[in-house]
């Protein structure tokens, strides 16, 4: 600044943010931070951006375990779970999502790339046999598929030993997870995964329409296991029968 | 001109003939090029079109709720109406198929043409993953081209199996019929499970079988005749397969069959009833049948 005499310099708000570079950074921040602002704090206090439906339950214990196993593999990066209100989608994977189906995921899965087909909805669609032929080798039942196998999930054995604290976190986060389910997170974990458990219609009075594993006697329960159970659970909560398009329009 | 200019010395830079902002650092001058007009205008035309957008669409998030726009667009509304107006298009061939008896259809060629078209998109987006593209179907994944059925080949029973599935526990009126695991459950011995095995290989004329124990004949009308029958045949009514034939659901190796003897159960479809509309699996039922194989 040898010359600043010549030429007087900016003077004011510019000048001080011209000049010191924390200030800079500071307007940066505020400048960036109202586009984030204004579309995201509404979220928190407008009560319309999630319906109110009947159906939706926290995830079980097995299912919780398989999400974070989707999480973890990264499905996200080749699988949405959002079917956009758009005619070809509603065509292809049945009625748009809601909001209220992924109110209890954390982080949710909605995802933004498709080179597999969404999975908003795919609970129910194929059978378990089908899902662990999939998940083993894609290719021995969609032979042009490109996903990758997941051989590895049926030889690890799920390690359920934090799932109870994971509810508990969940539950600060506005997850409704009672006492009761949290106490009994890990007898309820191997109990959805048989097919015949004497734990089973507990699970299921703790979590309505939850689905039971289809092998019987099942003695370990395997990351596969997990995700299945998931899976299955994906979109079939709330019944598309009884549900009100038109209360709903925002 | 902008304040900066008024205040500080502006000067036309002498290479360039630009004014400068008279801003300066160590000697180096800022020039003000002034932007291209285009520019400057698209800039103004995208304000302008901003604020028109906040006008007529939903947009700002209020205390209650959003700006609901001048036009009342919902994106909710939208698909609903773009799925009606789909509707629409196709009603009068759907309509057609909704009200032809599922016989007629097949020798009526418009009608087999527009169930053909309808249920071919549909069998690709939901039940080409497990029977295959062109359904030829994967080891325990059944072939519908043939016409070896495991539930019946008529237009009526590959319906049923459409709408309820096979052991598809969460229907209740879905196919059931399940073999039991021989070996596992300790029915037969391994000894026993090898010699029926050879036994089923003999009488499925399979080249590599062995020469059977004559055991393994009584052991197969002892166990297995109940289900597939003393001539091997099988029986539609519970989903058991003939097994004399040269179709295999899950392999004609030996490794194969003596492994369904040991395991038993059987393979799972899900049931589409209430999943698909009815027209659509009338319009599945009849792609099915007019594969090559229906009865
Ligand atoms: C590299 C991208 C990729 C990744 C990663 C991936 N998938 Fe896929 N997935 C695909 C493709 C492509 C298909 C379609 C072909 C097929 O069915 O295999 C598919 C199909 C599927 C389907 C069948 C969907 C339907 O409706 O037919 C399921 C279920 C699925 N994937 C689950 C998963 C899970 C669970 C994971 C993580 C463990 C995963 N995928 C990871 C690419 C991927
Ligand atoms: C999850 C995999 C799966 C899906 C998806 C599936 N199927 Fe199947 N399907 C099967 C299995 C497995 C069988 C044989 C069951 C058995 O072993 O008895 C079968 C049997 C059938 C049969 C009876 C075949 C026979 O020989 O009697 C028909 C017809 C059929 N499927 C049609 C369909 C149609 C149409 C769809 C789509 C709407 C569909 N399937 C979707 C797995 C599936
Ligand atoms: C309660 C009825 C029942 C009895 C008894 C029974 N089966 Fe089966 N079997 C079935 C059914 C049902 C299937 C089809 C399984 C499927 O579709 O997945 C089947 C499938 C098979 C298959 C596989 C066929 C293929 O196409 O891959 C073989 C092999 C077989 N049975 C052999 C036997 C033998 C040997 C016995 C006697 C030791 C026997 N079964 C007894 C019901 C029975």
């Amino acid at each position: 600044m040898s010359n600043a005499t010549h030429h007087a310099p900016p003077s004011g708000l510019q000048k001080l943010i011209e000049t010191n570079s924390m200030m800079l950074v500071l307007g940066i921040l505020l400048m960036v931070s109202v586009g984030g602002l204004v579309e995201i704090v509404p979220l928190f206090y407008l009560k319309n951006t999630i319906e109110k439906v009947d159906g939706v339950r926290p995830y079980t214990p097995l299912e919780l375990a398989g999400f974070n196993i989707y999480v973890r593999e990264g499905c996200y990066t080749c699988h949405s779970q959002m079917i956009r209100p758009l005619r070809d989608e509603v065509e292809r994977y049945g009625h748009y999502s809601l909001a209220a189906e992924s109110m209890y995921d954390h982080p949710f899965q909605w995802g933004s790339k498709r080179n597999g087909p969404d999975l908003a909805r795919v609970g129910g669609k194929y059978s378990n046999d089908w899902q662990r032929d999939h998940l083993r080798d894609p290719r021995s039942v969609v032979p042009s598929s490109i996903m990758p196998g997941y051989p590895f999930l049926s030889k690890t054995l799920l390690n359920g030993e934090h799932l109870a604290e994971q509810m508990r976190v969940l539950r600060i986060v506005g997850v409704p997870y009672s006492d009761d389910q949290i106490d009994n997170a890990v007898a309820d974990l191997a109990a959805q995964a048989s097919s015949d458990d004497a734990g089973g219609p507990d699970v299921q009075k703790r979590y309505p329409n939850a689905v039971l594993g289809d092998v019987a006697g099942k003695t370990s329960v395997t990351e596969e296991d997990a995700l299945i159970a998931y899976l299955q659970h994906l979109g079939v909560s709330v019944d598309f029968k009884l549900y009100d398009d038109k209360a709903n329009i925002r | 001109m902008s304040i900066d200019q008024q205040v500080n010395k502006v000067r036309i830079d002498p290479l360039s003939g630009v004014p400068t902002t008279g801003h300066e650092w160590d000697g180096i001058e800022e020039l003000n090029t002034p932007l291209p007009r285009w520019w400057v205008w698209t800039f103004a035309a995208t304000v302008v079109w901003s604020i028109a957008y906040c006008i007529v669409y939903p947009a700002w998030p209020l205390l209650h709720g959003a700006t609901e726009g001048l036009l009342g667009w919902h994106s909710r509304t939208a698909v609903v109406q773009d799925i009606a107006a789909l509707q629409e298009t196709r009603a009068p061939i759907l309509e057609k198929i909704k009200n032809a008896p599922i016989d007629t259809i097949e020798k009526n060629p418009e009608l087999l043409l527009a169930a053909r078209t309808v249920g071919r998109v549909a069998f690709l987006n939901n039940c080409a993953a497990c029977h295959g593209a062109g359904a030829q179907g994967a080891k325990g994944y059944p072939n519908l081209n043939d016409d070896d059925w495991l539930w019946g080949g008529k237009l009526s029973d590959i319906r049923t199996t459409i709408e309820h599935g096979v052991r598809w526990d969460a229907d209740k009126d879905t196919r059931s019929g399940t073999m039991p695991a021989f070996g596992r459950d300790g029915l037969l011995t391994p000894q026993q499970v090898s010699e029926v095995a050879d036994w089923v290989r003999t009488m499925a004329d399979l080249p590599d079988a062995l020469a059977p124990e004559p055991a393994g004949e009584k052991l197969y009308n002892d166990n297995c005749a109940v289900c597939h029958g003393a001539d091997g045949k099988g029986n539609q009514s519970v989903g058991a397969p003939n097994l004399f034939d040269a179709i295999w659901l899950y392999g004609s190796d030996k490794g194969a069959i003596v492994n369904r003897i040991m395991q038993g159960g059987g393979g799972v479809m899900p049931a589409w009833k209430g999943r698909l509309d009815d027209t659509t699996i009338k319009a599945l039922t009849v792609y099915a049948h007019s594969l090559g194989g229906g009865q």
